[in-house]
């Protein structure tokens, strides 16, 4: 009986083919609009995400300088060497800490010239920045104890200079020093602002501070924290520390800035999971209008066949199955429609995040739920259609012109 | 079959459609309701039919109390017992005849194999055989009302119920719809009740009830 019914009810949408489609597209396009729009949603969170993780896991930055926001920085003193260390005796559950100076730099090899940020480090940089070398050595203890004239191009910066000519091994100047390439770093891709993080040159920080600045002092210092350790508690350990090594005075203002990525990725996923449930919830109001627009149609479509729905009475329908009938009819006209939303839906996300350079994420949760949706609109307008018909009297239904 | 009295009105705006009314009918008779129209004829074909039930008065089917019944149980007992022809043919549009056929089968919960065969045997038996595809609009008004017929015979009613099936139709097709019928009365043995307002209709049947204001005016059966 319920095949019956629903071939009877696949039969009459085929029938009038063209009132259904319209009758669908609301549910279709709510149903599409919704599974989109989360898709991209989920798909903006993860590539946020994965980006924010690409700078570095579980990373704390350290720079000198106010965070004001808005507002110019004010020059303040840098950090120095005993900073560091410090930092490294006194702060428990850091996996690694890596103080840096960096200046934007001329460099120079055979006749081409690349402009690039180089980074004067220890050997944990690679690691706390959740960098990779992609051939050659890695920059060593020894490197950065004796202060080498040694370096490590990032992959942006090796194809300006060298093209597709093997790297390692050769000289290039930075500035006004000569420094052997001895790795390529793996590609990261770009940051979490956007910013190109493979443009860069990785030296030993003591060459960096003799040769370049001239000077010993340490700008930022990245630290990764333990895993399991709770990084703003470590945030917190550091920001005490550092203002009594800075003698700032109780009331003062942080002379430097402590960021935790953990916190920023937190936010950021935050921001763009709130702005994909109100996208979401917007679309959804869209599959409610779609709903209205079914009850619509199966009302003037119950006026339309009194007559036949007389005719079934009087051969023995009983209302509870004149009924069924058209409330199935209403549920296939919003499940079809929820199956081509689905479909549609997940294109556009396709198409979409293509477009936005994201990463595709099919949500099958929310496939379900809003197929589930459209198909309870489904029984939910139709009900009072159905209810409609199956209480015709059918003396009367038959009478009907 | 047992018909008693009926008796019909509407609240206090009263319309008394038929004041009080003695009929039966007996298994496999064929007989015509006669009268015009406002005599209250349709009003004791929807009570018979089971579509309505009498405001007072007792009416029995099979020894069942219809009046006694509620709606869903009056559905089963039409599903079950009772085949319709209407003026109108009521057919649905743009369904094919065969299809049309096996409708009431469909409420009956018959197998979709053994509705196939038993809606082609209906149709062929009104001589309607090859045409089974055709949609209403494709057939003549004859050929509907045979289709009609086909369906109301497909569940293999003990009550054939026409209301002015012949209403729609040129007095040649007349004659071969109501010829069908006294077929099926004979053949099947199936009670058929036909109502009319055309003496020459009402010569087909052994027996001529006529209706005005709501009584029975005369009941006369034709020697036989």
């Amino acid at each position: 009986m319920i095949t019956a019914t629903i071939i009877m009810a696949l039969r009459e949408i085929r029938r009038n083919l063209m009132r259904s489609s319209l009758t669908m597209l609301g549910v279709v396009i709510g149903v599409g609009a919704v599974v989109a729009l989360v898709s991209i949603g989920r798909g903006a969170t993860e590539s946020v995400t994965a980006s924010i993780a690409s700078m570095g896991h579980n990373m704390l930055t350290i720079s000198p300088g106010a965070a004001r926001r808005g507002g110019a920085r004010t020059p303040s003193t840098p950090f120095k060497m005993e900073d560091v260390t410090a930092i490294q005796n006194d702060i428990r559950g850091l996996a690694a800490i890596a103080p840096t100076g960096s200046r934007s730099l001329m460099l120079v090899y055979g006749n081409k010239n690349w402009r690039a940020s180089v980074t004067g480090t220890n050997e944990d940089y690679v690691r706390v920045r959740n960098y990779a070398v992609a051939y050659g050595r890695e920059m060593s203890a020894a490197d950065v104890r004796s202060g080498r004239a040694v370096c490590m191009l990032g992959a942006t910066t090796k194809k300006e200079l060298f093209g597709s000519q093997d790297a390692i091994g050769e000289s290039i100047r930075v500035d006004k020093i000569s420094c052997e390439v001895i790795a390529v770093l793996k590609p990261k891709g770009e940051g979490g602002m956007g910013q190109d993080q493979d443009d860069l040159v990785i030296m030993p920080l003591l060459t960096f501070q003799r040769r370049i600045a001239g000077n010993r002092d340490v700008s930022t210092i990245y630290v990764s924290v333990d895993e399991g350790r709770p990084s703003s508690l470590v945030k917190d350990q550091i920001t005490s520390l550092m203002r009594e090594k800075r003698r700032t005075a109780r009331g003062a203002e942080d002379d430097f800035n402590v960021r935790d990525m953990a916190e920023l990725m937190a936010t950021m996923e935050s921001t763009t999971t709130a702005l994909t449930a109100l996208l979401g919830a917007i679309a959804a109001v869209s599959l409610i209008v779609g709903g209205i627009g079914i009850m619509n149609i199966m009302l003037v479509s119950v006026t339309e066949r009194t007559r036949e729905i007389g005719t079934r009475l009087a051969i023995g329908a009983t209302g509870k199955e004149v009924l069924m009938q058209f409330l199935v009819e209403a549920v296939m006209l919003s499940t079809l429609g929820g199956c081509i939303g689905v479909v549609l839906g997940v294109g556009g996300a396709g198409i979409a995040s293509k477009y936005l350079n994201i990463p595709f994420v099919v949500v099958p949760e929310i496939i379900m739920v809003a197929f589930l949706f459209s198909a309870t609109i489904g029984v939910v307008f139709g009900f009072l259609p159905a209810r409609k018909a199956a209480n015709l009297n059918p003396i009367e239904a038959l009478r009907h012109e | 079959m047992l018909g008693v009295t009926k008796v019909y009105g509407k609240g206090e705006a009263e319309v008394r459609a038929l004041a009080g009314i003695d009929l039966r009918v007996d298994e496999g008779e064929m007989i015509a309701i006669m009268g015009q129209s406002g005599s209250g004829k349709s009003t004791c074909m929807n009570i018979v039919g089971c579509l309505d039930a009498p405001t007072s008065g007792t009416y029995l089917f099979r020894n069942v109390n219809v009046g006694e019944l509620d709606n869903n149980q009056r559905a089963l007992l039409r599903r079950h017992y009772i085949g319709f022809v209407f003026q109108g043919f009521n057919l649905l549009a743009r369904t094919s005849a065969q299809e049309n056929v096996e409708l009431p089968l469909v409420y009956r919960r018959v197998p979709a194999a053994q509705r196939r065969e038993k809606a082609k045997a209906a149709l062929q038996l009104v001589g309607l055989a090859g045409r089974e595809s055709h949609k209403p609009n494709e057939l003549s008004g004859g050929q509907q009302q045979r289709v009609a017929i086909a369906r109301a015979l497909a569940s293999d009613p003990s009550l054939l119920l026409a209301d002015e099936p012949t209403g729609n139709l040129d007095s040649a097709r007349s004659a071969e719809v109501m010829e069908l019928l006294v077929q099926l009365n004979r053949e099947r043995g199936i009670t058929v009740m036909v109502i009319t307002h055309e003496p020459e209709m009402a010569e087909f049947c052994q027996r001529t009830v006529e209706f005005r204001d709501g009584r029975i005016l005369s009941d006369t059966r034709k020697p036989s």
